[in-house]
C-alpha cells in the first residue's frame, strides 16, 4: 500500500515538470482563460448567454483570424494589412447592395468579386512589404491607415461624385458618397440560414461553421503542398530560400495575396452575420483584434496554427463579451469594461511581439557565447 | 542638365517637392477663392506653434538611433496627467502651466526611463513595440480618468456620470497663455511672438544640446552603434538617454498644444496623436536615421500649413464630407509609409 | 576512367589591375581526392568562383584560360550551369533550414511530389509531396556517408557535424554529381567528427566521385589527398602526389616568399625594454569567426608585436577582446593595473587604443566629418576638447578644428578639409583617420588590426612606415595583427601565432619559412616531433 503510494508520488513527481513545462509554454492562453473565468464568476453571466453570444461571435471571426496564419508561416509575421481584405469585402458588398442582388447567390456574388479586388491589394501590400523587409509588421499596419484614407475618398467623394450610382439609396442625402451605415438586408444571414440549429437563445449557423472548417482544410492542405513547402522555406529563412532556387518575393506576395482574399471572405462572412454595414468603421478594428486573438491564443511572430487561431478567437471573444458585464458589477460602470478589453487588445500584441523581438535579441547574444 | 535637376530632387527628397507643390497649388486656389488670406497666415503660424515640440521630440529618439518615436503617446500622457493635477489644485493661470509642466516633466523623466529600458530589450522592432506600447498606456489610462478620484468641478461631468470629461476646458486655467503672450496683430498677419519664442526656445536648448559631450554620444550611438561601443560610449545609456529627452518633449508638447487648443483631451484622443508628428518630421527631410532642427521647423511648418489651408479651400470647393481630414489621413500616412519603406535603402 | 573530370588549365584573373591569379592548372579525375591548399589571399576561393561561374567573376570582367568539363570545353555562367553540370559545393556555412526534418532539408526544393484532386485543376504547385519516397532518398544518401541518425529529425538543435554530413548528402542526392568541391570543411568540426568526415570523403572518391578538398589542415591533406596543389599568390608553387609530400614541404611551399626587412634606426629607448608593458592571461573572447580559445602573452614595452595565423583562428579576437568590443574572460594587465574586461570605456582610459579591423564597420562614422571622427574618442573618454558652461559639457569646435588641422597635416590626409564627410574618402586616407583618431588619445599602447586590408599599395607603405614612426619617434608599444605575414615580418620584432584559438607560438621575424607555415598550419609540435 504504501509503497504503491511513493509509486505513485513519484509517478506526480516526474510528471509535474512537464506539466510546468506545458504551462510555461502556454502561459499566454493559460493567463487568458484564467481571466476569463475570473471575469465570468464576478458578472455573474447566464451560461446559455455567454454559449450563445461566443458561438457567434466565433462564427464571425474565425476566418479573419485564420488569415493571419499563411503569412506568419511564410515569415512576414503578423498581417495588419488584412484590413485591405476587409475593405475589398466591403468594396465588393457595396456593389451588390446597389445592384439589389440578394440571398445566397448574392453572397457568391460578392465572395467572387472580392477576390479579384484582393489579388490586386494583396499584390500591391506584397510588393510594398517586399520593400520593408524586416519591418513587415508596422509597415502593414501603417499601410492599413493610409489604405483607409484611400478608401474613404472612394466611398464618400468618387462614388456619386465621380462615378454615377443610379440606386440611390445606399447614397447620402446630398448624392455623393455612401451612407454611414449601410443596412445589407438582401445578405443578412445569407450563409448563416443555409442550415442552423435554434435552440431557446442559442443559434449555431451550422454551414457557416462548415464553409469556416472547409477553409481551415484548405489551409491545412495548402502548407502541405510544393507551394507550401516553398512557403515554409521562404519563412524560415529567405537566404536558404533564395539560394535554393525559390523566388523569395514572389512568394512572399503569393502569402499575402492568399491572406487577404481569406480576410475578404472572412470580412464578409462577419457582415453578413451583422447585417449592417459600418461603412467607415467596419475594417477599421479587424486587423488589431485579428491579431489579438490569434496571439492570446499563443501564436507567435514566426507559429501559428488553426488550433491556436481557433483558442484564440474564442478566449479573447469570452474576454470581450465578459469584461464590460464584470465592470458592471464591479465599479458600476460598463466603460471600464470597454476600455479593459481595449487595453487587453494592445497590451497582448505589445507584449507578444516585444517578448518576440527581446527573444531573439538574446539568441543573437547566445549564439555568439555557444 | 538633366542629371542635376534629378540629383537635386533626390537631395531634396520627393516627399516635400511633392508637399510644396501641393501647398503651392492650394494657396492659389486660396487666393483664386478670396479667402482671408490673413486669417490662413495667422492660422498656419499658431497651428506649427503649437506642434511645434511634438515633432521636435521626434528628434532626439531619431538621434539616439530608436527611430521614429511612435510611443510620443507616453510622454503625452505625462503632460495630460501633470494638467489634469496642477487643475486639480486649483491653479490658475501661468502658476497652474508651470506647474503642469513641472509635473508633467517628472513623470516624463520616469516614464521615459521606463519606456527606454523597453525600447533597449527589443533593439531593432523599437516602433513596432513603441506603436503598440502607446497604445496600450493610452487605453490604460482610459480605465483611470474613469475611475480617478477627483472632484474638480471643472473636469467632471456636469450632470453625474463618472469619471472625467472627455474633453476638459482651459478656459479658466492656462488656456491660450502662450498663444495671447505678446500677440502682435500687424496688417497681413497675427504672430504670436510669445507662444513662437517659447517653442524656438526648446529648439535652441535642443540644440545645444546636439553640441555638449552627451548630445555628441548620443548622435554616435545612433549613427553606428558599432562604432560608439568602441570610443568607450554606453549605448544602452545613451538610447535611455534619447528616449527620455523625447517623453519630456511629448509631455511638454501637450500642454503646449492645449493651451493653444483650449481644452485638454482625455480618454482616447492622445491614441494617434504621434502620427502627425511622425509625418511632419519626415515632410521637414529627416528619416528614420537622421533628424535635425531645421527638418523639424520645415516640416512642421509644411505640414500645418497644409492643413489648415486645405481645409477652407476644400470645404469652398466640396462643401459635402470632409475632404480635408480624408486628405490628412492619406498624406500623414502615406508619407510615414513610404519612409518605412525606404529604411534598407540607405546605403 | 582516368580521363580528368575537371581540368583549368591556365587560369588568370585580374581584379582591378590586381592579378589574383597567374596561369592556375588544375586537373581532377574521376575517384580522386584532390588538395587544393594555400594562404588566405593565395587565390582559392577566386579559382572556386571561376569554377562555379560566379556573378562577381563576370562582373570584374571575367577571366582568361579554359575549364574542361568531361573532356569539353565548358564556359559556365551561372552557379546553376554547374550544378546542373554535376558540380557540387559544400558551404563553409550551412545552408539548412533549422526548423526543417533533415529529409525536408536534403530534398529542400527538389521535392518529389505526386498529384491530387486539386494539383490536377491547379496546376504543379499543389502537388502534395511524397515525403515517403524522400525519406528514402535522404536515408540512401546518409548511408552513403555512413550517418546513422533518424532522417525525420528536425535539424534544429543537431551538432555541428551531423549538419555538415547532412550538407554532403544533399549534394550527393542530387543523381548527376560527378564533383564535389568542399570549401574548409573541417574548420568547426571537432577531431572526432573531422575523423568521421574524412572517412566519408574517402568512401565518396571510391563511389567515383572527384574530390576538390580546399583546407588549411595540413594533417588532414596528408590523410585522404592523392594529389595536392599548393597556391601562393596566385600562383601554382607546387604539385605533389601524396607519397613525395610532407607537412614540412608543404608548410614551407605555402608561406615562402621574399622578405623585405625595413631597416631600423636605433629605438629611443623607452625605460628597460624586457619591461613588460601588457600580460594577457588565458583570454577567451568569443568573437564569432574569430574566437580566442585561451591565449596568454606578454608584450614588452616599445616593441613591435605581430599577431598573425590563418583567418577564423582567432588572432582578430585578440585585439578586441583586450578592448571590450566582444563578450570575453582572462586577466589583462596593462602596467601593473588589472584592466576591466568588457569595457571598453576602462581600456581606453587607461592607455591603450585600437584601431579595428572592420574599418568601414566600426572605424569611421562614415556620415560625419574628418574632424569630428579624429577627436570623437578623445573627447567622449578624456574630456578633451571640452568646455564646461552652466553645468554642461560644449564642444569647442575650434579647438577640434585646429587639432584636426594638425593631423591632417602631420598624416598627409588627402581630403578637402576638416569638414569633408570620410564615406568618400579612398581606403588609405579613411585608414589614416582611423589611426588619427587612436592617437589623439596618446596611447601608450597600440592596437591595430589588419592596418593595410582594402587600400592600395602606395597607401600601404605610408601606412606602415606611420606606425613605425609612431613606435621609433614616440615610443608607441604597437601590436599588430595581420593577414599578411611578410608584412609582420618586414616590421615586427617578434611575432606570435595564432592556431585554433590558442597561441602556437612566437618567432621572430626572420625565422625559417618551415616554422611559420608550420605553426599557421597548428603542426609545428609534431614538426619538432619529426626534426
Amino acid at each position: 500500500m504504501k509503497n504503491a503510494e511513493i509509486k505513485t508520488q513519484q509517478k506526480r513527481m516526474q510528471f509535474m515538470p512537464d506539466i510546468k513545462k506545458g504551462l510555461i509554454r502556454n502561459i499566454v492562453p493559460v493567463v487568458f482563460a484564467v481571466l476569463c473565468i475570473i471575469g465570468a464568476c464576478i458578472a455573474q453571466a447566464r451560461p446559455l448567454f455567454l454559449l450563445s453570444s461566443v458561438t457567434i461571435r466565433m462564427a464571425r471571426n474565425l476566418l479573419l483570424v485564420f488569415s493571419l496564419i499563411i503569412p506568419v508561416v511564410t515569415g512576414l509575421g503578423l498581417n495588419f494589412g488584412i484590413v485591405l481584405g476587409a475593405m475589398a469585402a466591403q468594396i465588393a458588398l457595396v456593389a451588390v447592395t446597389h445592384w439589389e442582388i440578394t440571398g445566397i447567390s448574392g453572397f457568391i456574388v460578392t465572395a467572387l468579386l472580392s477576390v479579384p479586388l484582393s489579388i490586386f491589394f494583396g499584390w500591391l501590400t506584397g510588393r510594398i512589404l517586399n520593400r520593408a523587409k524586416g519591418n513587415e509588421m508596422i509597415t502593414s499596419m501603417m499601410l492599413g491607415f493610409f489604405a483607409n484614407g484611400l478608401y474613404q475618398l472612394l466611398f464618400l467623394f468618387v462614388l456619386g461624385g465621380i462615378i454615377p450610382m443610379v440606386n440611390k439609396t445606399i447614397m447620402l442625402p446630398s448624392g455623393i458618397g455612401i451612407k454611414n451605415t449601410v443596412a445589407l438586408r438582401g445578405l443578412k444571414y445569407a450563409l448563416d440560414n443555409v442550415i442552423k440549429i435554434e435552440y431557446d437563445d442559442l443559434i449555431i449557423p451550422i454551414f457557416t461553421f462548415i464553409v469556416i472548417a472547409v477553409m481551415a482544410l484548405a489551409i491545412k492542405f495548402l502548407l502541405q503542398t510544393k507551394l507550401g513547402q516553398e512557403l515554409r522555406c521562404v519563412g524560415q529563412d529567405m537566404n536558404i530560400a533564395e539560394a535554393s532556387g525559390i523566388d523569395v518575393d514572389k512568394m512572399r506576395i503569393t502569402a499575402v495575396i492568399l491572406s487577404t482574399i481569406l480576410a475578404a471572405w472572412g470580412q464578409l462572412i462577419h457582415l453578413q452575420n451583422i447585417g449592417i454595414l459600418q461603412t467607415y468603421g467596419s475594417h477599421e478594428q479587424v486587423g488589431l483584434f485579428a491579431v489579438a486573438s490569434i496571439l492570446i491564443g499563443g501564436a507567435t511572430v514566426t507559429k501559428a496554427t488553426i488550433g491556436q487561431a481557433i483558442l484564440g478567437t474564442f478566449l479573447f471573444h469570452s474576454l470581450f463579451i465578459i469584461s464590460p458585464m464584470a465592470g458592471q458589477k464591479l465599479v458600476g460602470e460598463p466603460q471600464v469594461g470597454e476600455y479593459f478589453r481595449a487595453f487587453v487588445a494592445y497590451g497582448v500584441i505589445g507584449l507578444s511581439l516585444g517578448l518576440h523581438a527581446w527573444q531573439k535579441q538574446q539568441a543573437a547574444r547566445n549564439k555568439f557565447e555557444e | 542638365m538633366g542629371q542635376k535637376f534629378r540629383q537635386f530632387i533626390d537631395n531634396f527628397g520627393y516627399t516635400r517637392i511633392v508637399i510644396i507643390l501641393f501647398l503651392f497649388v492650394l494657396l492659389v486656389s486660396a487666393f483664386a477663392l478670396e479667402l482671408q488670406i490673413k486669417s490662413l497666415l495667422s492660422g498656419i503660424l499658431i497651428r506649427t506653434g503649437m506642434n511645434l515640440l511634438l515633432t521636435l521630440a521626434m528628434v532626439p529618439s531619431i538621434q539616439s538611433g530608436t527611430g521614429l518615436n511612435f510611443g510620443l503617446p507616453v510622454g503625452i500622457l505625462c503632460g495630460v496627467v501633470g494638467a489634469v493635477l496642477s487643475i486639480a489644485m486649483n491653479l490658475t493661470g501661468g502658476q497652474a502651466f508651470f506647474a503642469a509642466n513641472v509635473i508633467g516633466v517628472l513623470l516624463a523623466v520616469v516614464a521615459g526611463y521606463v519606456y527606454g529600458l523597453l525600447l533597449n530589450r527589443v533593439k531593432n522592432q523599437e516602433m513596432l513595440i513603441g506603436t503598440y506600447a502607446g497604445f496600450s498606456v493610452v487605453s490604460g489610462m482610459c480605465m483611470f480618468w474613469i475611475l480617478a478620484p477627483f472632484r474638480s468641478p471643472k473636469m467632471i461631468w456636469p450632470y453625474g456620470g463618472r469619471g472625467l470629461r472627455v474633453t476638459v476646458s482651459l478656459e479658466d486655467t492656462f488656456g491660450g497663455i502662450l498663444n495671447k503672450f505678446l500677440f502682435r496683430p500687424y496688417k497681413w498677419i497675427d504672430i504670436p511672438w510669445g507662444l513662437l519664442g517659447y517653442v524656438l526656445i526648446f529648439c535652441l536648448f535642443i540644440w545645444l544640446f546636439s553640441r555638449s559631450k552627451t548630445g555628441i554620444a548620443m548622435q554616435t550611438v545612433g549613427s553606428n552603434p558599432r562604432f560608439a561601443e568602441a570610443a568607450g560610449i554606453s549605448i544602452d545609456g545613451m538610447r535611455i538617454v534619447g528616449t527620455i529627452l523625447s517623453t519630456v518633449l511629448g509631455a511638454m508638447g501637450i500642454l503646449v498644444y492645449a493651451q493653444s487648443y483650449g481644452f485638454l483631451q482625455l480618454y482616447t484622443a492622445p491614441l494617434y496623436m504621434a502620427f502627425p508628428a511622425v509625418a511632419a518630421i519626415l515632410i521637414g527631410g529627416a528619416t528614420v536615421h537622421k533628424a535635425s532642427i531645421t527638418h523639424v521647423i520645415i516640416g512642421t511648418f509644411l505640414f500645418q500649413a497644409l492643413l489648415v489651408v486645405a481645409l477652407p479651400v476644400t470645404n469652398a470647393v466640396l462643401p459635402e464630407g470632409n475632404l480635408s481630414e480624408v486628405v490628412r489621413i492619406i498624406i500623414s500616412n502615406g508619407i510615414i509609409l513610404y519612409a518605412l519603406t525606404r529604411i534598407g535603402g540607405g546605403d | 576512367m582516368n580521363k580528368p573530370i575537371i581540368q583549368l588549365v591556365d587560369i588568370c584573373k585580374e581584379y582591378y589591375g590586381n592579378q589574383v591569379l597567374k596561369k592556375v592548372n588544375v586537373s581532377v579525375r574521376p575517384g580522386e581526392v584532390h588538395a587544393l591548399v594555400g594562404e588566405n589571399g593565395a587565390g582559392k576561393s577566386t579559382l572556386m568562383n571561376i569554377l562555379f561561374g560566379m556573378a562577381v567573376i563576370h562582373n570584374t570582367g571575367g577571366f582568361s584560360g579554359q575549364v574542361f568539363f568531361d573532356g569539353e570545353k565548358v564556359d559556365i555562367t551561372s552557379p546553376k550551369e554547374a550544378m546542373d553540370k554535376g558540380i557540387g559545393m559544400v558551404h563553409q556555412e550551412f545552408m539548412l533550414l533549422p526548423g526543417f526534418t533533415i529529409t525536408e532539408n536534403i530534398k529542400l526544393n527538389r521535392e518529389i511530389t505526386k498529384h491530387n484532386v486539386i494539383s490536377k485543376i491547379l496546376g504543379e504547385k499543389m502537388k502534395s509531396l511524397d515525403m515517403e519516397s524522400m525519406r528514402k532518398d535522404a536515408r540512401k544518401a546518409l548511408d552513403t556517408l555512413g550517418l546513422d541518425i533518424y532522417e525525420m529529425l528536425s535539424v534544429e538543435g543537431l551538432p555541428v557535424g551531423h549538419k555538415q554530413f547532412i550538407e554532403i548528402a544533399r549534394e550527393i542526392d542530387k543523381t548527376n554529381v560527378r564533383l564535389l568541391v568542399f570549401d574548409e570543411p573541417t574548420a568547426v568540426l571537432t577531431e572526432i567528427e573531422a575523423e568521421l568526415f574524412l572517412k566519408a570523403v574517402k568512401k565518396l572518391a571510391s563511389t567515383g566521385i572527384a574530390i576538390l578538398f580546399i583546407t588549411h589542415r595540413l594533417n588532414e591533406v596528408m590523410r585522404v589527398a592523392d594529389n595536392i596543389t599548393i597556391l601562393r599568390d596566385g600562383e601554382v608553387v607546387g604539385k605533389l602526389a601524396r607519397e613525395e609530400a610532407s607537412v614540412e614541404k608543404m608548410a614551407r611551399l605555402m608561406v615562402g616568399r621574399k622578405i623585405d626587412r625595413i631597416q631600423k634606426t636605433e629605438k629611443k629607448s623607452n625605460g628597460s625594454i624586457d619591461e613588460n608593458i601588457l600580460e594577457i592571461k588565458n583570454l577567451k573572447v568569443n568573437m564569432p569567426g574569430e574566437r580566442v580559445k585561451d591565449v596568454s602573452l606578454e608584450v614588452k614595452k616599445g616593441e613591435i608585436l605581430g599577431i598573425g595565423g590563418l583567418a577564423g583562428h582567432g588572432k582578430i579576437g585578440i585585439a578586441n577582446g583586450v578592448m571590450g568590443l566582444y563578450p570575453s574572460s582572462g586577466e589583462v594587465v596593462f602596467n601593473g593595473d588589472k584592466i576591466k574586461l568588457n569595457n571598453p570605456k576602462d581600456a581606453l582610459s587607461k592607455g591603450m587604443a585600437f584601431v579595428s579591423e572592420d574599418r568601414r564597420g566600426v572605424g569611421l562614422l562614415l556620415e560625419e566629418s574628418i574632424e569630428k571622427n579624429i577627436a570623437l574618442t578623445a573627447m567622449q573618454v578624456q574630456g578633451k576638447f571640452l568646455k564646461r558652461i552652466a553645468g554642461i559639457n560644449f564642444a569647442l569646435t575650434w579647438k577640434i578644428r585646429a587639432h584636426a588641422r594638425k593631423i591632417i597635416k602631420e598624416l598627409d590626409i588627402r581630403c578637402t578639409g576638416p569638414e569633408q564627410i570620410t564615406r568618400r574618402l579612398s581606403g588609405g586616407n579613411q585608414q589614416k583617420i582611423c589611426i588619427a583618431r587612436a592617437i589623439s588619445l596618446e596611447p601608450e599602447l597600440l592596437f591595430v588590426s589588419e592596418p593595410t586590408r582594402g587600400i592600395d599599395v602606395g597607401a600601404k607603405k605610408i601606412v606602415i612606415d606611420l606606425l613605425l614612426k609612431l613606435n621609433q619617434e614616440m615610443g608607441m608599444t604597437i601590436i599588430i595583427t595581420s593577414s599578411e605575414l611578410a608584412e609582420l615580418r618586414s616590421i615586427c620584432d617578434r611575432i606570435a601565432i595564432i592556431y585554433d584559438g590558442k597561441l602556437e607560438g612566437v618567432l621572430p621575424p626572420d625565422a625559417d619559412d618551415t616554422d611559420f607555415g608550420l605553426m599557421m598550419a597548428g603542426g609545428h609540435g609534431k614538426a619538432k616531433e619529426v626534426s
